[in-house]
């Protein structure tokens, strides 16, 4: 049976645990030449250079070989080839796909007709797995644990896809939130639904150095102007979301703040010496992880 | 039986009707069965006074037969409606609908961002319900939800 990677929820707490244990081993030892012999497909038909290099980066050190393309203007989709004849195509010539689209449900729809695994490398602003997955795999890294860690979310909150992600894979393991946002960028109802039913407490607030004293792990995301429908309340608020060292004075020593990167302007590059800003380490373990996700997904790890 | 009422649709001899669907929604009912390739009689009325819903729209069928998969179809915008098969002017049979635990291929994601509105793909959604009450179709693609009063039926 193949077995695809499109949505955090595809993967089981045991799987991600794995995932964990995986990292960890190519973290301790990278040379691991298990991929030899396959070729794996990287498509991005919408660019993305960061995500596509740190998964050709890992496929290269797992001894894999990579074709591809990383945006589609010298493609046959600029012929007007539907995207089911160019996965169908492509599935043939190699032993996964990784795959990055600016349509939402994409990666879900190659899944299912690719003969071969498929990971979603990011469709649109639904999911973006592996990202999921390095953010997990650098909370465990730097609290030891996964389990009753207190995660304050900063930003948007509402659009972001890797807050929703990052709250539905941590909802395993007795998380504590707190969701400190605009009014405007608010977490969806659906998601705090979700931890409700699960009986998983949580805060709101819209001052970020509320509860930045109790957090574990503080994870920063943009607020991008273009979110606002009302520039006066994007002005407004603005510089209100902007960690600055400061702040970090009297936070938990154990406290790491963590970001999905690209980062704009959220965090103050004052933040960067201080030994509490993990987000370029961050970067280090997404080869890991991605080399953990695909040779889980190959089999071809034991 | 109770006294006689006076017809606001026309009774037929032999088919179905679909009664207590909600005054807004008998177009998409309509959308839904296809109606408009019909080749035979279709009677069908709305904001008829009743007493459970308010309003209400009926529509007769002569010389069709649903079969459940289709009257199920309906739950998805008209999840009180109750569906009769007519023989002989006789109600023979009376089905209400059920919500389905998945509908394929006749809604259209609600998200213009989602590749099912971009390639020729078969739609295919989650129903959530609270109870019996239908409060979104989850995107088996995009996983994102339509609410039920954003609901439009594709063919």
């Amino acid at each position: 049976m193949k077995k695809s990677l499109v949505s955090i929820t595809d993967f089981t707490k045991e799987e991600m645990l794995r995932i964990m244990d995986f990292a960890a081993e190519f973290e301790a030892d990278p040379c691991q030449r298990i991929l030899l012999g396959k070729v794996i497909a990287t498509l991005f038909f919408e660019p993305s250079t960061r995500t596509r290099l740190s998964f050709e980066s890992a496929i290269n050190r797992l001894g894999g070989r990579v074709i591809g393309f990383s945006d589609t203007n010298n493609t046959s989709v600029t012929k007007g080839e539907t995207f089911h004849d160019t996965i169908t195509t492509i599935a043939n010539y190699s032993d996964m796909i990784v795959m990055r689209h600016s349509l939402e449900g994409a990666a879900r729809y190659a899944s299912e007709i690719a003969k071969v695994p498929v990971v979603n490398a990011g469709d649109g602003a639904n999911q973006h797995p592996s990202q999921t997955l390095l953010d997990m795999y650098s909370i465990k890294k730097t609290q030891g644990t996964l389990d009753g860690i207190n995660i304050m979310m900063v930003g948007d909150l509402k659009y972001g896809r890797t807050v929703h992600s990052l709250l539905q894979a941590m909802s395993h393991f007795k998380t504590t939130f707190t969701f400190v946002a605009p009014p405007e960028l608010r977490m969806p109802d659906e998601y705090k639904q979700q931890l409700y039913d699960l009986g998983i407490p949580y805060t709101e607030t819209t001052d970020i150095g509320e509860h930045i004293n109790e957090a574990d792990i503080v994870y920063m995301t943009r607020v991008q102007r273009e979110r606002f429908l009302d520039l006066m309340e994007y002005e407004k608020v603005k510089n209100a979301y902007i960690l600055k060292n400061a702040m970090l004075a009297d936070t938990k020593p154990n406290m790491r703040i963590l970001h999905p990167l690209p980062r704009v302007n959220e965090i103050d590059t004052d933040v960067d010496d201080n030994p509490k800003a993990y987000y370029f380490n961050q970067t280090e373990n997404g080869v890991y992880v991605r080399m953990a996700i695909i040779s889980y997904l190959l089999g071809v790890k034991k | 039986m109770d006294t006689k009422k006076q017809m606001n649709v026309r009774a037929i001899e032999n088919g179905t009707v679909i009664d207590h669907i909600p005054a807004d929604c008998l177009f998409k009912i309509i959308n839904i069965l296809d109606l408009e390739k019909e080749t035979g009689q279709v009677t069908f009325g709305t904001n008829f006074e009743s007493k459970r819903m308010g309003k209400k729209a009926i529509i007769k069928i002569a010389d069709r037969y649903c079969a459940d998969e289709e009257v199920n179809r309906i739950s998805i915008v008209a999840p009180m409606a109750c569906v009769n098969t007519i023989r002989n002017y006789q109600v023979v049979e009376k089905r209400t609908v059920k919500a389905p635990e998945e509908v394929e291929g006749f809604v259209k994601c609600g998200n213009p961002r989602c590749i099912t509105n971009h390639e020729r793909i078969r739609t295919r959604f989650e129903v959530q319900r609270q109870g019996n009450a239908i409060t979104g179709l989850r995107c088996h693609f995009c996983e994102k939800v339509t609410t039920p009063e954003n609901i439009v039926i594709v063919k």
